[in-house]
């Protein structure tokens, strides 16, 4: 599996593109939402609850910023940094192991 | 595998039809719309005979048939779908997003007048108005050229990833029947191999991804010129696919811009589509009338062939260049870009704009002859009468 996010996340925050060969052909994700920080944008916060966690990675395929990772261990965390509170990590979570919670500024 | 072709009486949107089946489209995804609609038609036909392995999706609109096209397309699939028109105008948005997100989508546009007056005829508005959204245009002569030009779309845009407009001429093309030469399978499947996605939203062994994700003023511009590096690189691939399809098939569309008989011409007529074979008969009488004239067929109109436009240019006297199309407040619309392509050379041709043929006016054999005499004149006074000529106005 490539972990460009991931644990290599930190490295990845550190891509400034400099050159157009640099960037791939097609929009997608890589140096783009990458440079993007939407972490600010949040009225409510995601929290995982790894009792209920199962490991599916469904949060994981569906957020639509690269906010959710998977740490060595296996349970997913969320990146702050990225993650803009949308909410779609715990609407699609099966077993309700992610829960949004009013973020204290 | 010898090459012996398949001679078989079709319509124009029956030719765009069989071509979609012999690419191995996977994913239509279509709204009827007249006279695009027997296109789509005889995929279902094709489908419901059990011929064809095709997913189709019927919509409510072109715009989400573009999008369904979208999303097959980037999820890997040969995604195919045809419109007209007020539909094409409809898709615009879903446009730009096909060719922003890189995906070689191949789509065939039954040119039709734009309404009110409402029109279901012959005119190249609808796809000129398409010019900016980075779609690739190539304009069709004959059914026989819709068929080869599909196939060839494909390779092209899954080449430089970006999608392709085949466009043929309302019931000129669309509905008139007449004998093409169509390429056994196999034939067809050495020619166009299974795509090759740049991306593939099905491929679950790797790290999610966002397609078409949001880009900062720090980025936006350099996808841009992606864009436009990959129209220039299309030019040198439309030329070798051209070739190899000569090579293979025995017509040869090496060529961006068809030159029929312009070697010695005086001055040429230019223009796109099936009035084009209009103006290639005429040339042949006008040549036994003692006129010098040739024909200059735009094939590609995106990328545009600014090279072998220069090439024609710098050899004529004049450039007539018809346009069945208009862009209000300004002129033809190949006019525009002709001269455009032009004013940094020092090829200068007189040039002069006929509008002919909106909304499915016929344009004839005397057409020509009448405007070959207007340029001929044109020609001898060394200046132009009037830039643009709205020729058949009834004044
Ligand atoms: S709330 Fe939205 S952005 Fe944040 S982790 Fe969940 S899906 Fe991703
Ligand atoms: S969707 Fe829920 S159960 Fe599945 S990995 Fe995410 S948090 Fe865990």
């Amino acid at each position: 599996m490539n972990t460009l996010f991931g644990e290599k996340k930190a490295e990845a925050k550190k891509i400034v593109l400099t050159s157009v060969d640099q960037y791939p052909e097609a929009p997608i994700s890589l140096g783009t939402t990458l440079s993007n920080f939407t972490g600010d944008w949040r009225t409510f916060i995601p929290v995982v609850n790894e009792d209920k966690c199962v490991k599916c990675y469904i949060c994981w395929k569906f957020c639509p910023e690269p906010a959710i990772y998977i740490k060595p261990d296996g349970y997913v965390a969320i990146d702050y940094d990225y993650c803009k509170g949308c909410g779609i990590c715990a609407n699609e979570c099966p077993t309700k192991a992610i829960t949004m919670e009013k973020e204290e500024k | 595998m010898e090459y012996k072709p398949i001679r078989k009486v079709v319509s124009g949107n029956y030719a765009a039809a069989y071509a979609a089946l012999h690419a191995r489209v996977q994913v239509v995804a279509a709204y009827p719309i007249t006279p695009q609609t027997s296109i789509i038609e005889k995929i279902a036909e094709f489908i419901a005979n059990g011929e064809a392995d095709i997913q189709y999706v019927p919509v409510e609109s072109e715009h989400s048939a573009m999008a369904a096209c979208i999303g097959a397309s980037a999820a890997g699939a040969r995604a195919f779908t045809a419109t007209s028109a007020q539909g094409l105008a409809l898709m615009h948005e879903m446009l730009h997003w096909a060719s922003g997100a890189r995906l070689p989508i191949v789509m065939v546009d039954v040119n039709r007048a734009m309404a009110p007056p409402w029109s279901v005829w012959d005119d190249q508005t609808d796809s000129l108005a398409q010019r900016d959204t980075g779609w690739m245009q190539f304009y069709a002569e004959n059914n026989q050229e819709v068929y080869d030009g599909v196939l060839m779309a494909f390779k092209v845009a899954e080449t430089v990833n970006l999608p392709a407009m085949i466009v043929e001429s309302a019931f000129i093309l669309s509905h008139t029947y007449d004998v093409i030469e169509m390429i056994p399978q196999e034939l067809v499947d050495e020619f166009l191999p299974p795509r090759k996605p740049l991306y593939d939203l099905a491929d679950f062994e790797r790290e999610p991804f966002s397609v078409g994700s949001l880009a900062t003023p720090a980025d936006y511009y350099e996808f841009r010129y992606k864009i436009q590096k990959s129209m220039e690189e299309a030019k040198k691939v439309i030329k070798e696919v051209g070739r190899e399809f000569g090579e293979r098939f025995g017509r040869d569309y090496s060529q961006m811009i068809e030159t029929y008989r312009t070697d010695d011409a005086d001055f040429v007529f230019m223009g796109m589509g099936s009035l084009m074979g209009t103006v290639k008969e005429a040339v042949d009488i006008l040549r036994q009338e003692g006129y010098k004239v040739g024909a200059a067929k735009v094939r590609w109109f995106r990328p545009f062939p600014k090279e072998e436009l220069y090439e024609l240019a710098k050899n004529v006297d004049g450039i007539a260049v018809l346009d069945r199309n208009y862009s209000f407040g300004m002129e033809g619309i190949l006019f525009t870009e002709a001269k455009g392509a032009l004013y940094n050379t020092d090829a200068k041709p007189l040039m002069k704009n006929y509008i002919v043929g909106l909304g499915g006016r016929d344009f004839t054999v005397n057409d020509v002859r009448k405007i070959a005499e207007n340029m001929k004149a044109v020609i001898e006074k060394g200046e132009l009468d009037v830039e643009v000529d709205w020729y058949h106005l009834k004044r």
